[in-house]
Order: C-alpha cells, then structure tokens, then sequence
C-alpha cells in the first residue's frame, strides 16, 4: 500500500501529543509500520505544533513535506492554513473552529485572516469544519476536543470504529475513558 | 511484543535492559525523557544532578564501584560535562558507562547547533548513532558491553528527529550482569601527569583497536542497489536517503559515527560510481573520506544549517517536487510565548517599563524577549546572566548598576548561577540578580531540582534554601516578592537596583502549569468600563486580545491571575469570564 501521510496540528497545550499517541498505537495494532514525529520543548509553550503520523508497509522518514499529507486534523484554524502547503492536491481538511489568535495578532502587528478556510476551499480542498469544543463540552470535558476531532478523522480511515475505541481504553487514564468514549461517539455520529 | 516508543523511551528501555544500575542526568530537550522514563523502572537508582557535569561524575562513581551506569544531556549539556568526558577517556570504566547526548538541528528548543560527533572524536570516545527507535533500543543495550569491553565510556548520539519520533520497537528481557568489584587503582584513575601520560597511549592503542571493531561492527551495514550512485549517510538522514531513493542507489548505513569503519568505505567507494555524504551539520563523515583519499560530494550539495527531510533529498538530486496547495494569504507566525498567568511575565513587565538592561538566562523565561515586552538583552548559555552581569558592571560606568539585571531560574541557577553569584560578591559588583522561583524546571516539562523539595520520582527530598545560599555566600540584600505584586515588584527592584551593594531579589511563585496550581476562575472585561487605553495588551498575556475597540479576554485561555486587572487604570478587570 501507499504510505498515508496524517498531520496533527494546532497550538502548543492543546492536547495534541496524546491524539498522535493514540492514532500510532492504534496503526501498530492494525499491523502497520508507523512512524510519528513530535516537538517538544519551547513550541509547547503556545507556538504552532506539528506533529507528523505516516503509516503503510514500510515507512523510512518520520517527516511530512509540501505535498505529502493525506489529511491535516487542525485544532485551531490558523493553523489550518498555515500547513496547508503540506496537503497533496485533493487532500483534506478537518479543522476545529476554535480561533487563538497568535501573539503578532494580539498586539497589533498582524491580523488573523478571517476567511482563510474558504481560501483553501477555493483552491480545491476539502474542508470540514467541527465545532469540537461544543461537542468535548457535550461529553464532559473541554479536553475531549483532541477525541473528537480523532473520531472526525476515523470517518474517513478504514479502520473499524471498535479499533478506535480499543486504542482509547489504552491511551487515556481509566478514569477518562467513559468521558472520551463519549467524545469520540458523539464527534464520530455528528 | 511490537510497542511504538519515541526514540528516547527506546533508549531508556535498551540501557535498562543492558543491566543499568544508576542514571544520572540534567534534563535539556531533546534528551529528557530519557532520564524520565528509566525513573519509571524499579532496579535502578535514578536522579537528576544538578548540571551535567555533576552527572557525569556521578555515573563515573557508579561506573568505578562496578555498575553499569548512563547520564544524558542535550548537546550543549555535554559542553557542561566536557571536563570529566575527556578524562574518562583516559581513566576508562568499571562498570559500563553510556553518556547519551541529543543534538538539536534547526534548534526547536536550543541556542545553538554544535554537532555532537565533533566531542567524540576530540576526547577519543567512540560515539554510536541510531536511525530510529528500533536501533535507539538496541544500540543503548549494546552500549554497555562496548564499553566494558574497550575500557571507554561510550557516545550514544540522537538528534531531535530520533529523540522524539515514535516507531517500532520489540523489546526483550533485561539482564543485569554481576556487579564488577572495585579494585584500587592508582595508575588508572589517579590523572596527575605521571599515570595520565601512561594513559594516553592506551587512548591511542584503544582507538586503533575500536577502529578495527568498526569495521565489523554490525551497526555499519552496506545495503546495496543501484551503484551509479552510492551515499554514505547516518542518523536521521538516512531515513531520508531511503524515502526517496530506495534501492535506486547504494546506501552505507554508518550506526558507529566513531571511530569510522575506513576499510568499509573505501570498499564501498570502490563499487560506486559517483559518492556522496548525506550528514546533517557538520562535515564529519565527509572530512574522514576526505583524509582517506575519497573526494565525496558533501556540503558542497547538503546543507551544513538546520535539519534535514526528505525535500532535501529530492532537491539535492533533482526530483521534481511534488504539486502543492498554498493559501493566498500569509499565516501570521505564532511564536511560543509565555503562558497565561506566567509567574515570570509580572517581573518583566516591570523591568520593561523601568528600561532595565536584562541579562538573560536559559528557560521559559528566555521568551520574555519577544514581543510585546521585548525585555531581554542576552541568552548566552546556563548561568551566564549573573556572571556576564558582573562583568558588564565592572566594565560600565558606576550607575550602569542601577539599570541593570541578571535574571535566571531557579534551577539554572542551581546548575551555574549560583558560582557567577559567588563572583559577584568575592570579586564585589553592586549587581542585582533576580532569581524566577517558580518551583520547578519549566521549559524542559517540569522535572523536580534542588530547589524543589522533591526527587526524580516524586518523594520529599532535602530542599535548597534560596535566600539563606545567596547570603552565605556573601550577598547581604536577599528579598522576596511575589511576581503578580507588580507594586511590590517595582518598588522592591528599585530599591535593590539603588543599592551599592549586590543583591538577590527572589521572585516567587510556582508555574502555573504545576498540578497543585489551582487556576482561579477567569476573568472578564467590563466593556463600558474599557477606555481602550491598551496598557493590559503591554503584558503579552496570550489571553487578552483587542476585538472591537475593546480589550477582551479568552475565558478558555485565562487562569486569574489578575496581573492585567492591577494594571488597569479604569478598573474594567474583573469578575468571571465566560467561554468565548
């Protein structure tokens, strides 16, 4: 098969690191070579982070290039678009409508694109847009929202859904698990 | 069993399972999950030193009565650790002895990119190099034998891209050999000039032998396809070189960076036509081809600055780039910034409003130089900040002291603050060091330190007191403030800055990141009450923005910390914030 080629990206805290976890492991227990690569460090303090899931027979680079991704899950929509060069032509979006404006934006230096999406759109991309923070708020927890868009983007793989929830009940504390199950549900039924 | 492990925990489990008995380390990205995951494992003792040079030597010790040890640090930490590296290499091991350092390309969280292969072949210890998690794990478990048998302490090299990407890894079973006696030793361990100078030849005799063994060493690997070009090629970068080459080319896997296998690559030279060297940074693969004979295509085509991918690769050889998308409009940057209800931000905002020429340090804290506050003049390596403050002084005319600052961490401070502290009161400055005590070492992800009160794995443990240190070393001014005060704040830095002796202000207030820190509830703008005068925008809280006219504030982002509401002219600050 292909390599599939999977971004993760949004902003420093907000739970990307654990819906890359979860997404890796569920790959190996699908049998597939996988590689992720993750930032840690400064970029975690609010700066823009990415992070890179590929999957298929046999994966070398752990990194994703301009016209390389299949899909880019985006926890914010800046962020959306700022990686949106990575995307193959025909490739997708799946963007929470959260806005976080960066700092240039705050003070005045730059100002946040409002209609930056439908760009993308305009060029040929698809977009969806998920309000997962309503829906994580929905289950319990704004926490959920790296949940929630996961099961936006389980939609679209081919990988059964009760696979997805497996992989949850070993990537989340036991005590998170029925809120995340519910998360997942509620963003994979919307 | 099949696990997807980030390069680091791979390290963690090969060196446990090559029978470590103590872990020794200084934590610094890429390189500090390392530490923490071994913390996990029962078996072992683990800890975090001070700075890295204490952990090295602690690992000697352990080393010396017989056990197998390993420290980590990121690169820079192992300029730190320099000193004890290129005596070990002399006096050799006891028990095994890894040092695992992680280089930073394109520096995601460093201050420079000094290429670790480099320490390596200047201290004459052999340095292995792995690709991904699967040779994380068994190059570390290797590692230990390696270094038993030569006598040496071994290099374990990673790089970010190693460090911090998941892939496969099928761990076995740990096995933890006898514990080797400790016999006095003199001639081996005494460095003073008469036993070191019988030493050296050993070193040399030692390299000589460790060149052979790289020749059959199982971690270099020629993996043959088409010859008309062949690529010598390590680390990460050979993961690139494969992705888009594959087979079409012929590949010579370097895993043992030093000392390089040359009968190996002249063979290999040999069976191609045209020979490249694809190395991230610095040129050391390509010079040794260079000495041998070899007239390799390096640098002159790969670029010796930041870190690679597989575009590198296409472009180096001409392969069309794939067609792309790309939005009209720019995305304006998002820098990293400091948090929302950052203990840190209260003494900035003062010290930019009174003009101070900051002296930097390493940390969270460094980010206190972008703007809106814009207060940092310099961030040059771990503790530089009070010791450059000192010579900044001493080199200004007298009133500069009542500009000027040193601002470290708390556990910076530990690392090599405290011995700049110690010059400044011997050698007699008026300088004013401010310490951020947010109780923990922040940028790094929260490790505990000596000023934490708690160890590696969460238990109470003996606690640097901060202001009874800088006073028996000689500071007499030691005061404490609180850094949301920004009244106190002020006038407590003001008096210190008057003063013509040198003192320790003490900036107090735990990372609002801790667990234990509960956020008060958020905050909310009164709009009728907003002038729009833009003070609470000066702060750089990523919680405030400007939308209509009107400050606001992300109910989701703040924590109540109540900084922006002291600074508020009109009182607009206050009461509970809803979820924008």
């Amino acid at each position: 098969m292909k390599t599939v080629n999977i971004m993760i990206v949004g902003v420093g805290g907000q739970g990307s690191l654990l819906a890359s976890k979860l997404l890796g492991r569920l790959l190996v227990d699908e049998g597939y070579d996988v590689k992720v690569s993750e930032v840690h460090g400064m970029s975690q303090r609010g700066g823009s982070v990415v992070t890179y899931v590929r999957y298929g027979d046999r994966v070398y680079s752990p990194l994703i290039t301009e016209g390389e991704a299949d899909y880019i899950v985006s926890f914010e929509k800046l962020e959306a678009a700022r990686w949106a060069t990575c995307l193959k032509p025909g490739g997708t979006v799946i963007v929470n409508t959260q806005q976080i404006d960066p700092m240039p934006v705050i003070i005045g230096k730059a100002t946040y694109p409002s209609d930056i999406l439908d760009e993308l759109r305009a060029k040929g991309v698809e977009v969806e847009e998920v309000d997962a923070l309503s829906t994580a708020l929905e289950a319990g927890s704004a926490k959920a929202v790296n949940i929630v868009l996961m099961a936006r983007l389980a939609k679209r793989l081919d990988i059964p859904r009760e696979k997805w929830i497996e992989a949850i009940g070993k990537s989340v504390a036991p005590k998170f698990v029925e809120m995340n199950e519910k998360a997942f549900a509620l963003g994979y039924d919307k | 069993m099949k696990t997807l492990m980030i390069g680091n925990e791979a390290v963690a489990r090969g060196l446990y399972d090559g029978g470590i008995g103590l872990v020794s380390s200084y934590p610094g990205t890429p390189s500090t999950e390392i530490t923490e995951f071994l913390a996990e494992y029962d078996g072992l003792h683990s800890e975090w030193a001070p700075n890295e040079k204490v952990a090295l030597e602690v690992a000697f010790g352990a080393s010396l009565a017989g056990v197998r040890s390993a420290c980590a640090m990121k690169h820079v930490g192992l300029n730190v650790a320099a000193d004890p590296l290129f005596t070990l290499s002399y006096t050799g091991v006891n028990g095994g002895l890894v040092i695992c350092v992680a280089d930073d390309p394109a520096m995601h969280s460093s201050q420079n990119e000094q290429d670790s292969r480099r320490y390596a072949i200047a201290s004459k210890v052999p340095m292995l190099e792995p690709s991904d998690s699967a040779e994380a794990y068994e190059f570390s478990r290797a590692a230990f034998e390696l270094s038993e048998k030569y006598d040496t302490p071994v290099l374990l090299r990673m790089c970010t891209r190693v460090a911090h990407s998941r892939s496969i890894v099928e761990p076995g079973e740990r096995e933890v050999p006898e514990k080797k006696k400790y016999v006095k030793n003199p001639e081996k361990y005494v460095m003073m000039p008469a036993y070191a100078k019988r030493r050296h030849p050993i070193v040399e005799d030692r390299t000589k032998a460790l060149a052979e063994f790289s020749e059959n060493c199982p971690f270099n690997r020629v993996e043959m396809g088409g010859t008309d070009i062949g690529i010598i090629t390590s680390g990460t970068s050979y993961n690139y070189v494969k992705e888009v080459l594959g087979d079409s080319v012929s590949v010579l896997k370097i895993g043992m960076t030093n000392p390089l296998p040359d009968k190996m690559i002249l063979d290999f030279a040999s069976k191609v036509k045209k020979l490249y060297v694809v190395e991230e940074l610095e040129p050391v693969i390509e010079e040794r081809c260079r000495i041998i004979g070899l007239d390799p295509i390096g640098k002159s085509l790969f670029p010796m600055i930041g870190e690679f991918s597989q575009k590198t690769i296409s472009a180096a050889f001409g392969i069309e780039d794939a067609p792309t998308v790309r939005a009209d409009t720019e995305a304006p940057a998002r820098p990293p910034m400091m948090c929302p209800g950052c203990p840190h931000r209260g003494i900035y905002y003062v010290l930019a409003k009174k003009k101070i020429t900051v002296l930097g340090d390493i940390g969270c804290y460094t980010l206190g130089a972008q703007p809106p506050l814009c207060a940092v003049d310099t961030t040059l390596c771990m503790g530089a900040s009070v010791s450059g403050t000192h010579g900044f002084l001493k080199a200004s005319a007298p009133d500069a002291a009542k500009r000027t600052v040193a601002v470290i961490g708390d556990s910076t401070f530990i690392h090599s603050g405290v011995t700049g502290l110690i010059n400044v009161a011997y050698n007699g400055s008026p300088s004013t060091v401010v310490i951020l005590d947010n109780s923990i070492t922040g940028m790094t992800g929260h490790q505990q330190n000596p000023t934490t009160g708690y160890n590696i794995k969460g238990d109470p443990a003996s606690k640097v007191d901060l202001e009874a240190l800088c006073r028996a070393v000689g500071i007499n001014r030691v005061r404490v403030v609180d850094p949301y005060d920004l009244d106190e704040c002020e006038r407590v830095l003001t008096e210190e800055l008057e003063a013509d002796e040198p003192s320790v202000v003490i900036s107090r207030r735990p990372c609002v990141l801790l667990k234990y820190v509960k956020a008060a509830s958020p905050l909310a703008v009164d709009r009728e009450k907003c002038r729009s005068c833009k003070r609470c925008m000066g702060l750089g809280c990523p919680a405030i923005s400007f939308t209509d006219g009107k400050a606001s504030i992300d109910a989701t982002l703040c924590v109540g910390c109540g900084v922006c509401g002291r600074l508020c002219p009109f009182d607009a600050i206050g009461g509970k914030g809803e979820t924008k």
